[in-house]
């Protein structure tokens, strides 16, 4: 049988213009040999879930220095679940203080790679943990 | 239940699962193809090519906006290039229309090209068809940004757009003929910036400068500046002009025995060459073919005549030979 080729959606929830770490993210990713459907800036959380639909990708990678990233990534989550979606893995990056990991978590963030993280340890975390 | 049936049924995630079996070459997703060839044949597809930049990805954007206001529901297929080196790739039109995104008469499906060089991918057709089988009344189909020669796209649209900016290179002759014949429609994007009118100019003198047989479809060099939504009514139209002249010319006819041949072909091809393939290759005919060759005690002229004799010698070939 012929092998699942894992997809990826990169994209940037919410008003935060900083599109640097989702851009190098994409990048490692798609040197690690994967399809990345980035999707850009200003994301509502519906379209987000929508294009995951479509593109019928095996797991989300949210990024996300605003700030905003408790009420975002939750509600994320949420629709996925309500599209029966939720096989779907979300994880994210960006400037998230330490206290709101365990919550994020909770919400169904599998893991938050926070500013610093090696792309390698990334891109390491995304074979161990998805599966297509 | 199957794919397709819950694809007829309007289930969107089976839709997406079922493009992304064929993208991989699932074996699987050929029998829910054939339950679905029966819904297709209906959307009406324009693809949309052009130099890398050119503003092909927010041209559909406006597109789609504007068929949306007619109350078409429309799909949308968007290749950009694999990395020949990681096979990964970023496929980044999407970014451009984003705002159809979460609306549920537009299905918008990203695809990297996975080594084909034509423009798209070999997965395109199925996926347009699937996207047809979904009840999508117009299907836009976006290349990655071509150079001249992945021209596949004319085959499989009914309306092909070429999108041009102004300024590029100097000269408007250095773009080769090969991409000139394939347009059924021109848009010289961009009509904000410098250099505009001269393009336009140019490619108007060279379409007259070729030949047409009396009746036959002459393309229109439109302008627009897809980023303000300028010129969009206008290509519309056009495109619905194309439409009803392949209609009334009949050139639909010729159009879709073309596309229905070269589909067949291509199917036949691969499926014969991947048999008999597999075939050699499992049972050490290939092997015992390469060291003779190696030895040059073997030319591969007599081994291929040799296999066909012996793999292809149904009653027809032998009414034939
Ligand atoms: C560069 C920068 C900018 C640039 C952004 C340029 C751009 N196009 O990206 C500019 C100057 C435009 C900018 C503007 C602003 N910024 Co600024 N900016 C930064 C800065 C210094 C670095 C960010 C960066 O690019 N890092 C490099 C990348 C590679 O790292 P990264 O994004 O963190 O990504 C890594 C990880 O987080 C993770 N990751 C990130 N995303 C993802 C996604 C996935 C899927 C995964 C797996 C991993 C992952 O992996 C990456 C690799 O390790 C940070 C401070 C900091 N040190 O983080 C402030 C910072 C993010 N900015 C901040 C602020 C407040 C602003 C402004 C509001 C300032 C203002 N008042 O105008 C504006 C808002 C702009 C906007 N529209 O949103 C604050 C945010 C505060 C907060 N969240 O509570 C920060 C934290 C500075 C601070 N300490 O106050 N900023
Ligand atoms: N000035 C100007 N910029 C435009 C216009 N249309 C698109 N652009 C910009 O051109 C850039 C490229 O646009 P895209 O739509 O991504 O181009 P594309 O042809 O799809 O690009 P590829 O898919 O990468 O080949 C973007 O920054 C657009 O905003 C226009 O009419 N005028
Ligand atoms: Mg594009």
């Amino acid at each position: 049988m012929a092998e699942r080729k894992l997809r990826v959606l990169v994209g940037k929830p919410g008003l935060d213009g900083h599109d640097r770490g989702a851009k190098v993210v994409a990048r490692a990713f798609r040197d690690a040999g994967l399809e990345v459907i980035y999707t850009g800036l200003h994301q509502t959380p519906e379209q987000i879930v929508a294009a995951a639909i479509q593109e019928d990708v095996d797991c989300i990678g949210l990024s996300i220095l605003s700030g905003a990233h408790n009420t975002l990534l939750p509600k994320v989550c949420q629709l996925l679940k309500e599209k029966n979606a939720d096989d779907i893995a979300v994880f994210c990056g960006g400037v998230i203080p330490e206290d709101d990991i365990p919550g994020l978590k909770s919400a169904g963030i599998k893991e938050v790679f926070t500013p610093g993280t090696s792309t390698e340890d990334i891109v390491a975390w995304v074979k161990e943990h998805i599966h297509g | 239940m199957g794919l397709a049936e819950k694809i007829l049924q309007g289930d969107i995630r089976a839709a997406a699962r079922l493009m992304r079996d064929v993208d991989d070459g699932f074996t699987s997703s050929i029998d829910e193809l054939k339950q679905l060839y029966p819904h297709t044949g209906r959307a009406y597809l324009i693809g949309i090519t052009g130099p890398p930049g050119a503003g092909k990805s927010t041209l559909v954007d406006q597109i789609t906006a504007a068929y949306r206001k007619l109350g078409k529901r429309v799909g949308i297929v968007a290749v950009d290039p694999t990395s020949p080196f990681t096979g990964g790739a970023i496929l980044g039109d999407r970014i451009r229309m984003n705002r159809h995104a979460d609306d549920e008469g537009v299905f918008i499906r990203s695809l990297a090209t996975r080594g084909c060089l034509g423009g798209i991918s070999r997965s395109t057709g199925d996926v347009v068809n699937v996207m047809d089988a979904m009840g999508m009344d117009v299907i836009i189909i976006e290349t990655v940004g071509v150079g001249q020669d992945e021209v596949d796209i004319v085959r499989m649209a009914h309306t092909t757009t070429v999108v041009m900016v102004p300024g590029l290179g100097d000269d408007i002759q250095a773009i080769k003929a090969g991409i000139l014949e394939i347009a059924d429609v021109f848009v010289v994007n961009k009509a904000d910036r410098d250099g505009a009118d001269r393009t336009v100019r140019e490619l108007s003198m060279m379409l007259e400068m070729g030949e047409r047989a009396p009746g036959e479809w002459v393309p229109k060099v439109l302008r627009t500046e897809a980023s303000r939504g300028v010129g969009i009514d206008e290509l519309v139209a056009e495109y619905e002009a194309h439409r009803a002249y392949l209609h009334t010319s009949g050139d639909i006819h010729r159009f879709n025995s073309e596309k229905n041949s070269t589909i067949l072909m291509e199917m036949l091809r691969d499926r014969l060459f991947r048999d008999i393939y597999g075939r050699i290759a499992s049972n050490g005919t290939l092997a015992e073919i390469l060291s003779g060759m190696s030895a040059r005690e073997t030319d591969p002229y007599s081994a291929v005549d040799a296999i066909v004799a012996r793999y292809l010698t149904g009653a027809d070939a032998r009414v034939a030979g």
